[in-house]
């Protein structure tokens, strides 16, 4: 029964992690949530007698896609709504 | 307006469609039929691994060698990846480079990062060295190495790999790869057919070629993460 | 405490409804994300949930109750009845390290397109519309 238990529990954090990681306006925030989705899922290959690809996921997912998103969030913008200075004028310019 | 609605329909259908297809194949069920005459293509690499090539890792088996033309074009993707990436985000020379770091790290992080670096690199080899008796190879292998450079890369201000052993590495385990196809390709009459000796199930010597591509594979996986991790993280930050 | 056998037929239908309904259901969020946001790398996320889904989806064919990973290890080299399906955990194990050099890729261009228009919205990088 506690197997049920946590597997509901796993469930649930993935599916609101994800949701989370697309609805959240805060760039570094979303991209730590797909770090959460990574954890989850690499216990799901292992219980799913998957220790091949647990040990990838854990090694790829976690660490690495987390950092390449971060460095480009941090050459890029952090908020997802925003519109650049350059791009009022040019607009304006059109108009 | 009208086009998110069109999407929110297509996403419905789509989902209801997947939904009714998975049904249809049953969570858990046995669909490998019988081991000892196989007729499906699992059930052939399940009973061939262990008899044939003695490898105990079936994965191990699959990849190397019963795929191994399939994962020397799937390095191959790896390797334009990479190459890609660094021609897009190539800088001139004489550009002035500014620190990658803003604020150095705390004493503590230095320390930890130089003791558990050393400790990382060790278990990726290990990782990969046995990639044919346990759980592992050369793809979680050369991840696991990135990630202790990467801990090193933004850790230390100074730290830089050495981009002329890094091409000097992935040079030579790409061409040892191809090399020990070619090799199967001349004496026994089939690209990357595996030698006649096996060894012992279980030994840490076994499996003919598979564990030799596999090391060729760690080195060329670890290096080429490593320096996607070094071509990143020396892009000059933005202008506040 | 039962064991995990005994609970896998109790609750089949539960266990195959919650693998399979996580999977599908990242793989929907992906693509949602994919098609309705506007910043590049809320996109290059969404494509990366998307990833992870159906990387989910396919090991999870391949799994066989009651059964053990697909390694022969010393003493339980009879197990081989028991073992899952090795064919998809060898196809996704190289989909991760792939997916991973694919999605570098085109956060590099991302990063490019940042530096030639200041700008990350796609409605804004507008210079090839007509």
């Amino acid at each position: 029964m506690s197997m049920i238990l946590f597997l509901i529990v796993m469930v649930i954090i993935i599916l609101a992690a994800a949701i989370y990681a697309i609805l959240q306006k805060d760039l570094l925030y979303a991209v730590l949530a797909t770090g959460v989705i990574s954890v989850i899922l690499s216990i799901f290959f292992y219980l799913l007698q998957a220790p091949d690809v647990a040990i990838t996921e854990a090694a790829i997912g976690i660490a690495l896609t987390t950092i390449i998103f971060i460095i480009t969030i941090r050459n890029t913008t952090r908020d997802e709504d925003e519109y650049t200075d350059n791009h009022v004028e040019k607009f304006s310019k059109k108009k | 307006m009208l086009k998110k609605y069109i999407i929110f329909a297509l996403i419905a259908v789509l989902g209801f469609y997947l939904a009714s297809t998975f049904k249809a194949i049953p969570f858990g069920a046995n669909r490998l039929g019988d081991l000892n005459n196989p007729e499906t293509v699992s059930a052939f690499y399940l009973q061939k691994s262990p008899e044939d090539l003695h490898v105990a890792n079936t994965i191990t088996a699959i990849v190397v060698n019963f795929r191994g033309f399939d994962t020397l074009g799937e390095v191959t993707v790896l390797f334009l990846a990479v190459t890609g990436l660094m021609s897009i985000l190539y800088r001139k020379e004489e550009e002035e480079t500014e620190e990658r770091l803003a604020i150095p790290s705390s004493s503590l992080v230095r320390t930890g990062a130089k003791i558990l670096f050393p400790l990382i690199l060790v278990l990726g080899i290990y990782v990969f060295v046995h990639g044919h008796l346990t759980p592992g190879g050369g793809f979680q292998g050369g991840a696991i190495i990135a990630t202790g450079f990467l801990l090193m890369l933004i850790t230390y201000k100074t730290f830089y790999t050495n981009h002329n052993v890094m091409t000097w590495l992935e040079s030579i385990a790409g061409l040892g790869f191809v090399a020990a196809g070619l090799y199967g390709l001349i004496v026994y009459g089939s690209f990357l057919q595996n030698t006649a000796w096996t060894g012992n199930l279980n030994d840490l010597i076994s499996g003919g070629l598979i564990p030799l591509i596999y090391i060729f594979i760690g080195i060329k996986v670890g290096t080429e993460l490593t320096s996607v991790l070094d071509t990143l993280l020396n892009i000059k930050p933005r202008k506040k | 405490m039962m064991e995990f056998s005994e609970i896998f037929f109790k609750y089949k239908d539960l266990i195959s409804i919650a693998v399979y309904g996580t999977a599908i259901m990242l793989i929907i969020i992906g693509l949602y994300g994919v098609l309705l946001k506007k910043h590049l790398v809320k996109i290059a996320i969404g494509l990366s949930i998307m990833d992870s889904g159906i990387n989910l989806l396919f090991v999870a064919v391949g799994y066989i109750q009651n059964g053990t990973a697909p390694i022969f290890s010393p003493g339980h080299e009879g197990d081989v009845a028991k073992m899952v399906d090795p064919v998809p955990q060898a196809l996704v194990l190289t989909a991760i390290v792939i997916g991973f050099a694919v999605t570098a890729l085109a956060l590099s261009l991302i990063i490019r397109l940042y530096k030639h228009h200041h700008t990350a919205n796609i409605d804004q990088i507008n210079s090839l519309k007509w």
